[in-house]
Formats: structure tokens, sequence, C-alpha cells
């Protein structure tokens, strides 16, 4: 361990926990699934994130909102460790993830799906979900390779499950075609497909209804939660649709300009000035002005 | 069903290279009477295809499959060549039994000389791959492209220095560094590489041997097999799944780098394995004859036949060498036509008007049959959700 990384685990238990207000009533008392302390990244001296505490629990549908350019997108970036924080630690289960890698932080149970869609193109529907099952479902490259035994079984349940995992949103019809060429909402639906294939203890959705007619999204909000239900897992969301936030998520954290400016129910956040403000500007300066 | 696309692809590429080798044994064999015989020029050019085609596969393996376009590709091919020689020549010399006649010959015969020399040239060259591979592939695209191409010609410059001898049954090995000075290896010693000079390589006959032609039939058969069916398997996948979006593959827990340097690690030794077939079926080679100028001439082979495209690459190497051949007839305006002939072929198996027209022509159905399902999918769910649209979108404005 580097003389960095061991101050920096100092520093982060001498702090007082965060608030835990948003984590709903039955996951009280159980260890979060995720939890932020002090995170934080400059970009050349721009604080991009700064101060960011959070704790999600470990079956809570979680929203972070924010205008855009708040930094919703870079907290997610943080989380998956594509960035790596230059204050603070992500804790994942209550293990400290400093140092990791996006695919360590994989492994530890964070799973995501990206703004843009970042799909196998090339690949088959089915071939995405298999990637996603590439590290629940193994053998190694030489049973592969010859053909061993191993092979075929571990495939055959490579086929079941990922089926099985595409049937949650009906698109086990759809197993053979390229990803590339699905429409867009059926894109976005696959990738939360993939995401929940590397068997996640949280996922990240990062606008999943973004393009999607408001019939798609509803169809969506459901199966958000007939996913956490089934999988038993926490689902954190960035998103613009009010009506999906405000719907699905019991704890809301809204972003500006890097900072947390609010936690708190769906109706606290509705009715905060603070985020009111954020949104649609001051009153007061208006009238100044 | 989807398995069975991915086998029945596999067992046609199979089915071309086995047709092919059937047809050039017929014509050495005579089988088909004098009328379909193999000229001699033909017949020498049946090995060099055979290490083509393997190299061209493995080329397409790191540029098609894994997606890195490397120009160093003659560099494993040379590392091959170039130990494939000399374990031959130990094999051939320090290896020995006593036959019935109480004469000391070579334990190996001639084939399995070849094919051991193969299979320890294709160790070395995955080992190269692996030295190579580790500095390099942190590298992306044309920064890597242009370090491979760096990496072959070092490779080409380190082998214009190296000097074996053989002695008895004893192997020297010296670096000629200085063009002057001298290195003497005793009175009795020949020379198996002799720096710029090339191999001199005394083990195989130069004149066609049928033996080794199966012996590089059996690699391209090697080739196909491991290709093929890392493709269709868990690494396989996740090294396209890494072509495709390195940043979604390190999302769902993908060891980038590990699998970046499996498909360059294979494909350094099957290169080398190409290599030794090469190198073993020529009287000399040279460290000047696996410059970059190899390396281009393998990668135009995979592009022609279809960048990913495994089948392409092995029709594409049989092509481009015998059309070279074929086309002698033109004199000075051979290369003129081989590079019309290049471009037309480009022209012809990449732009979709003429694939269509082609598809027309020929009437294939599983293209048509495929272009009609994916259609129908892809009404089918904008269709589903479009047609209820209007409705969702009206219980809204009630509300």
């Amino acid at each position: 361990m580097t003389e960095s990384t061991k101050k920096r685990l100092v520093d982060t238990k001498m702090v007082p926990l965060p608030s835990t207000s948003i984590v709903p009533e039955r996951d009280l008392g159980k260890r979060p699934v995720l939890e932020t302390r002090h995170l934080g990244i400059e970009f050349g001296g721009l604080k991009a994130v700064e101060d960011f505490n959070i704790a999600v629990g470990p079956t809570e549908i979680c929203g972070l909102i924010g205008p855009n350019g708040a930094g919703k997108t870079t907290v997610f970036n943080l989380l998956t460790k594509v960035y790596q924080p230059t204050t603070g630690t992500v804790l994942i289960d209550g293990k400290d993830t400093s140092g990791m890698t996006t695919e360590q932080a994989n492994r530890m149970g964070i799973a995501r799906t990206f703004q843009n869609i970042r799909l196998f193109g090339n690949m088959t529907v089915e071939d995405n979900v298999r990637i996603g099952l590439h590290n629940q479902i193994r053998y190694g490259t030489p049973a592969g390779i010859f053909r061993l035994p191993q092979y075929w079984k571990a495939e055959k349940k490579m086929h079941e499950r990922s089926l099985e995992l595409l049937s949650i949103f009906g698109m086990q019809d759809m197993a053979d075609v390229k990803a590339g060429s699905l429409p867009y909402g059926a894109q976005r639906r696959l990738e939360i497909v993939r995401a929940l294939a590397t068997n996640p203890s949280l996922l990240l959705l990062d606008e999943p209804a973004a393009g999607m007619n408001p019939h798609e999204t509803e169809e969506l909000m459901q199966n958000i939660i007939k996913i956490r239900d089934q999988f038993q897992i926490a689902v954190m969301l960035i998103e613009h649709d009010m009506n999906l936030v405000m719907g699905i998520c019991e704890g809301i954290c809204v972003l500006n300009y890097g900072r947390i400016i609010a936690k708190g129910t769906p109706e606290e956040i509705q009715q905060n000035p603070v985020v009111i403000e954020a949104y649609l500007g001051s009153q007061k300066k208006e009238g100044e002005a | 069903m989807k398995i069975n696309k991915k086998l029945r692809s596999a067992l046609i590429t199979f089915a071309i290279v086995i047709i092919a080798f059937l047809l050039c044994e017929a014509g050495i064999n005579k089988w088909f009477g004098d009328g379909f015989t193999l000229k001699f020029s033909e017949k020498g050019l049946l090995v060099p295809i055979c290490a083509y085609i393997v190299l061209a596969v493995s080329l397409n393996l790191i540029v098609g499959i894994s997606g890195e376009l490397s120009l160093g590709h003659a560099g494993f091919m040379s590392i091959g060549a170039f130990s494939g020689v000399v374990v031959a020549t130990w094999l051939e010399r320090a290896v020995l039994t006593i036959d019935a006649a109480g004469k000391t010959v070579p334990f190996f015969s001639d084939t399995s000389i070849l094919i051991i020399s193969i299979i320890v040239a294709g160790v070395i060259a995955a080992a190269a791959g692996v030295v190579i591979g580790i500095p390099a592939l942190r590298l992306r695209g044309d920064y890597l492209a242009i370090v491979l191409l760096a990496f072959g010609e070092i490779i080409r410059n380190v082998m214009n220095c190296v000097l074996v001898a053989v002695d008895g049954s004893r192997m020297q090995f010296a670096l000629k560094i200085n063009e002057g000075s001298a290195v003497a290896f005793g009175s009795g010693a020949q020379m198996v590489i002799n720096g710029a000079q090339g191999t001199n390589n005394k083990v195989m006959s130069v004149a066609f041997n049928n033996e080794r032609f199966i012996v590089g039939f059996a690699l391209v058969l090697f080739t196909l097999f491991v290709v093929l069916n890392l493709i269709n398997s868990r690494s396989g996948r996740a090294i396209m799944a890494i072509r495709d979006n390195r940043i979604a593959a390190e999302s769902v827990g993908l060891n980038v780098m590990k699998y970046k340097m499996m498909a360059f690690v294979i494909g350094a030794a099957l290169a080398g394995m190409a290599g030794c077939l090469y190198g073993l079926n020529m009287k000399t080679v040279t460290a000047v004859d696996f410059d970059y100028n190899m390396s281009i001439e393998i990668l135009v082979i995979v592009v022609l036949g279809g960048i990913g495209s495994i089948r392409g690459s092995v029709i594409a190497a049989i092509l481009l060498k015998v059309l070279p051949e074929k086309l002698r007839f033109l004199n000075d305006y051979r290369m003129l036509v081989y590079a019309v002939v290049l471009i037309v072929t480009m022209l012809a198996t990449n732009s979709p008007i003429l694939k269509n027209l082609w598809a027309l022509l020929l009437r294939i159905k599983p293209v048509a049959a495929a272009a009609e399902k994916i259609a129908k999918l892809r009404d089918g769910v904008t269709g589903r959700f479009s047609r209820k649209t209007p409705k969702a979108e009206k219980a809204g404005e009630t509300k």
C-alpha cells in the first residue's frame, strides 16, 4: 500500500459518516451497498465533483438528478473507476475500492449502462449478454479452442441464462440480431440486460429513458422495479424525465456544480427551494435585475 | 439455431480448404490421368501458399478480430523461420541413432523434424509475442501500428547479425555486430545462418516434397481450427467485445490487457509456425525477406479477403499467390494487371451495390432471408410500441 492511499484511508476513518437520510426504512440498519466519503475529482483545477457523500441501501432505487453539466455522469465514472478520485473514497459493500480498475469495480458488484449507448455493435444480442456473463460462467481458453466438455456445458448454461435475462424485457426473439441494428430503445434495454448479466449488487443507469416515448418509459419504470424485486439489488439512476424519477425513486440526490445541494424523498425534493432555484433560476435575482 | 449458423460457416471454410487440398493432391499424384497434373512451378507454390494462408489467418486474428493494426507480422514469421532452421539442423545433426546397416543416421525422419521444428518455432515466436506485446499493446491505433512496424524492423536487423554454425553435432551461436569483424567457428564448421546472407538449409531438399505439403495442409487446418474455435468461445467473444467497445468491455469486467495479449500471442505463434514452414521449404531465406514489405503483403491479403473474415483470408491468400504466377505471360505488364485486379476485387467485394447484384444473380437465399428476418424484427419492435403510443399519449392527456 502506498503512502498516499494509507493516508487517505486514515482520513476516511476519522470523518463522521455521511447522512443516510435517503435510505428507505426497510434498508435501515443494513450495511449500505454503496457508500462514498468526501468523493471528489478535479480536472486541472476545476472541481467537477466535490465532497460527494451518499449511502445507498441494498435494495434502494436512488435517483441522481441535476441540471446539465452538474457532474452526474462524472459521479458514475468515479463510482465505476473510469476516473480515479482526487479526494475521498468509494466503498462497495463496505470495502474500499481505491486504486481499483473499472474491471475490478465490476467484479465487486457495480454494473452500469452508458448515456451514449456502448454496445458491442458487431455482435449478436445474445453474444452481448454472454459477454456480461463472462465472469459468471467460466471455462478456460484451451477448453474453448479444443471444445472440451466444459465448453459445451458452460455454453449451454450461458445460452439458457442469457435468454432468461433477455426475457425480462421480452427480447428473447431478438437473440440472433446484430446489436448494432436494433432500434434505439431496444439498445438501451439490451445495455441494462448486459449490465444485469454481470450479477451486480448495484446497477447504475445513466439516462435509461433517453429517447424513449412515454409508453416505453412507463414500461421501463415497471421493469426497473421488477429488476430490483427479482434480483434484490440497488439501482441508482441519472434521469431527466421527472415522471420516472419521482415515480420510482425512493431517495433522490440533487447535484449542482459538482456539489450535492439536496437529498431526500421525492416529496421533499419537489418542495425544496434550493432545488427549484437550481432548475428554474432564482426569482430574487430576476427581480433585482 | 445460432450455433448451427456459426458451425455451418466454419464447416464451409474447412470444406474449401480440404477440396483445394484434394485437387492439388489429385494433380500431384495424377489421379485423373495426365490431363490434370500440376506443373513443376505450380507444385513449388503449394507449400508457400499454405504458409501464406496461416499468416493471413493469424494476422486477421490480430487485425480483424482483436482490432489492432499490426505492421510487424513478418517479424514473427522471421523468428519462426530462423529458429525453425536452427532446430531442424540440430535435430538432424545431434539427435542420432544407428540404423540396421550400422550407419549413424538422424533419429527423426525429415517430416518429423519439420513437425517438431514448426512446434518449437511456434513456441519461440509466442515468447517473442509476449515480450513485444507487453510494452506495445499499451498503445492503441496508429501508435501501436508504428511501434509494431518498428519491432518488425528491429527483428529484421537483429536477424541480420545472427551467425549460427554447426560443427559436427555441436551448434555454435554468435552475433556479428560490426560488418568488418570476423567470427571464426573453426575449420569443420558449416554455416547454418550466415548473418545477412541468411539461412543455409541443408536439412530439407528444395525440390517439391508431397509430405511437406501435407504437413503444410495440416498446419492450415490446425490454424483454422484454433482461430475459428477461439472466435466462437468465451475468450474470443471477449476479444471481439474489446474491439467493439473498450470502455463497455471494461465495465462488464473484462481484463482488456489479457485478451489483447491472448489474440496477439496466438497470432504471433501461428505466424512463427508459418515462418518455419516457409523457411524450411527454401534453400535460403534472408532477414531482408521478412521486412515490412512482407508485413504489408500479408496485410493486403487480409484486407482483400475482408477484415475479420477468416474464410476470406484463406481464399485471398490462395488467389494472391496464384495470380502473379498465372499472369507471367503478360511479362512487363504483369504487376500492372495485378494491381488492377486488386483494386477491382476490393471494389467488387466491398460495394453494397455489387454485393446486392451478386446476391440477385446467384439468388443466394440465406442473405435475402436474413435481411427479411431482421426487417421483420425491427418492424416488430418499433411497431409494437408505435401502435400503442397514440393511446398512451391520449391517456396521459386525459390525466
